[in-house]
């Protein structure tokens, strides 16, 4: 099959790869319709998350056709399906949590030793991002393998388009999931860093939720306009102070809750950035947090902190002080997709959200390289790119 | 075997200074979400050891509370050493012991508690072994690697995927 491998930074390839095969009891095999490449794929492409090898194939963004089933899959030949980019196993204490994306099982045992290091406990599993979730091949490909494929994949009624739902499966429940760790209630302001695809997500939920108020922040004209759609406000950091704006805009009282949709790889001149940016170059797995930091002090006292952007290693300058004398509340986390997607897709078919707004191109697979060189370089008119394997 | 402790709870496996009797000890708990009889019923059943310790070759029953255990070390040779069972008592622990005459020295035992609410049953092993000296103790000392702790929790997080997910992840994606 012909599947987007990594080959190293800045390097992504369509090369031909075998086709996947039903490996374990529970195992479904997918034939790729669409698959989308996420904001958090960039952080592979530009090198900055360790555990990845020559030859890996990309991509956690997926829905398709199953094609083969293992004999304790609950899936049927034929199914059209989006599936979760957690893999998670359904059974351990963390699923019965609904915390799917900490699920103890997904990640197999060898690839366990690097996280349990690093973060103290093993991390959860996912499709195609890096040996540290596990190094299953990932689904910007003509075939996939889904492990557990009787407890994260959604089927999907007739009638409903791949790209009203393709994003259930990532960008759609991160953006829900942000909204929901800021605690949103009727009378808040929210202001959401980043007008990427989580951010103008986050930006609808909040809205669903309830906020009286949504701030937007972002430097592209573009993004910051879909914002606007929604309803939001918008601050264009390149413009305007932001932790000035956003006091006038709150009558000097700041957001309700923040939530950083941005992560490692934060833009932009500020003297703390620059620094981070030049550790984050000679390779000491330094993250990049100026967005995180500003929202930090932008938070009204006692307010709600969410961070759906994606950290990697260790951040210094963490504002600690501001978090404590504040009594700030930090909520966090990789999704637990598999809590939403019912509820998310019920909400697709009422109509109550669009998620086909986002995307700006639809390409071949063999143009995927193309296509992750501009959704890094021209943010403001590739607001979302999907490829189609068949 | 011996829980020597001074003024730290910990168990032996924990301590900077793991070695006790000659032997060094390694191990490690896991929180297994299903009951402890199945669990301890499933371990009982010493046959089904070889679904999720990936390094044993055989298990020859040599008497009803003796086995030998033929496991596989680094570049193709095998090791062999007998056991036996010490003690049972029925859903709670499991202890063994080598033979006097067996080449390698090792005992251990694994215990079976329930976890505090719902979350299962609390799996813990602790294993103390000591190389034999010349040939045979370098293949060992490489076939426990040279963390030995990476062995014991590898296999403890097999048999919990085994019990509660029904099969053990892996990324490989073709069958041969």
């Amino acid at each position: 099959m012909r599947a987007l491998t990594w080959h190293g930074i800045n390097d992504v390839r369509v090369d031909t790869v075998p086709d996947p095969e039903i490996i374990n009891p529970r195992d479904a095999i997918l034939r790729i319709t669409s698959t989308a490449i996420c904001g958090s794929d960039l952080h592979l492409y530009d090198g900055v998350i360790p555990g990845m090898k020559q030859g890996d194939v990309l991509g956690h963004e997926f829905m398709g056709i199953v094609e083969e089933v293992g004999p304790n899959s609950s899936l049927e030949v034929g199914q059209r399906v989006v599936v979760p980019f957690t893999i998670s196993c359904g059974h351990c204490f963390f699923c019965q949590q609904q915390q799917f994306s900490a699920c103890d099982n997904g990640n197999p045992v060898e690839n366990q030793d690097a996280s349990e290091k690093l973060y103290g406990h093993a991390m959860g599993a996912a499709f195609g991002y890096s040996h540290l979730t596990g190094g299953y091949a990932g689904g910007q490909a003509e075939y996939v393998r889904v492990p557990f494929s009787d407890v994260g994949p959604i089927v999907i009624p007739d009638g409903l388009d791949d790209e009203q739902v393709l994003f259930l499966s990532d960008i759609l429940p991160t953006g829900w999931m942000a909204a929901e760790n800021a605690g949103i209630g009727p009378d808040d302001t929210v202001a959401v860093w980043g007008c990427g695809p989580v951010g103008l997500f986050a930006v609808q939920s909040a809205m669903i939720m309830g906020a009286a108020q949504v701030i937007a922040i972002d430097h592209h004209p573009h993004r910051l306009e879909l914002a606007a759609r929604f309803g939001a406000r918008t601050i264009n950091f390149e413009q305007t102070h932001v932790d000035e704006a956003l006091m006038e805009m709150t009558g000097g009282l700041g957001p309700d809750a923040v939530i950083d949709a941005v992560g490692m790889e934060a833009h932009g001149f500020a003297l703390d950035n620059v620094v981070d940016a030049v550790k984050q170059k000679v390779g000491v797995g330094a993250d990049r947090g100026h967005a995180l930091r500003q929202a930090i002090l932008a938070v009204r006292k006692g307010g709600r902190v969410s961070v759906p952007g994606v950290y990697g290693g260790m951040l210094d300058k963490w504002p600690l002080g501001a978090m404590m004398e504040k009594g700030l509340e930090l909520r966090s986390g990789q999704t637990h997709v598999q809590r939403y997607t019912r509820d998310l897709l019920e909400r697709i078919q009422r109509g109550e959200i669009d998620s086909t707004f986002l995307i700006s191109h639809c390409l071949p697979l063999e143009e995927a390289p193309t296509g992750y060189k501009n959704f890094r370089d021209k943010q403001n008119e590739w607001t979302k790119v999907v490829l189609r394997p068949h | 075997m011996s829980t020597d402790q001074t003024s730290d709870s910990a168990p032996l496996r924990a301590r900077k200074d793991d070695k006790a009797d000659g032997f060094t000890y390694v191990g490690r708990s896991v929180t297994i979400n299903r009951p402890r009889h199945e669990l301890f019923a499933f371990w009982r059943d010493f046959q089904n050891l070889s679904t999720f310790m990936e390094n044993i070759e055989a298990i020859e029953f040599t008497g009803p509370d003796r086995a030998v255990w033929t496991v596989r070390a680094p570049a193709g040779t095998e090791v062999q050493f007998e056991t036996e069972i010490v003690d049972i008592v029925d859903d709670t622990s499991i202890t063994w012991r080598s033979t006097p005459d067996s080449p390698i020295k090792t005992e251990g035992r694994v215990t079976f508690a329930d976890a505090p609410g719902n979350r299962g049953t609390i799996v813990t092993a602790d294993i103390g072994y000591t190389p034999p000296a010349g040939d045979l103790g370098r293949v060992v000392a490489k076939l426990f690697m040279a963390e030995p702790n990476i062995q014991a929790r590898h296999e403890l997080k097999r048999f919990k995927m085994l019990m509660e997910a029904g099969e053990i992840a892996t990324p490989i994606n073709h069958r041969n």
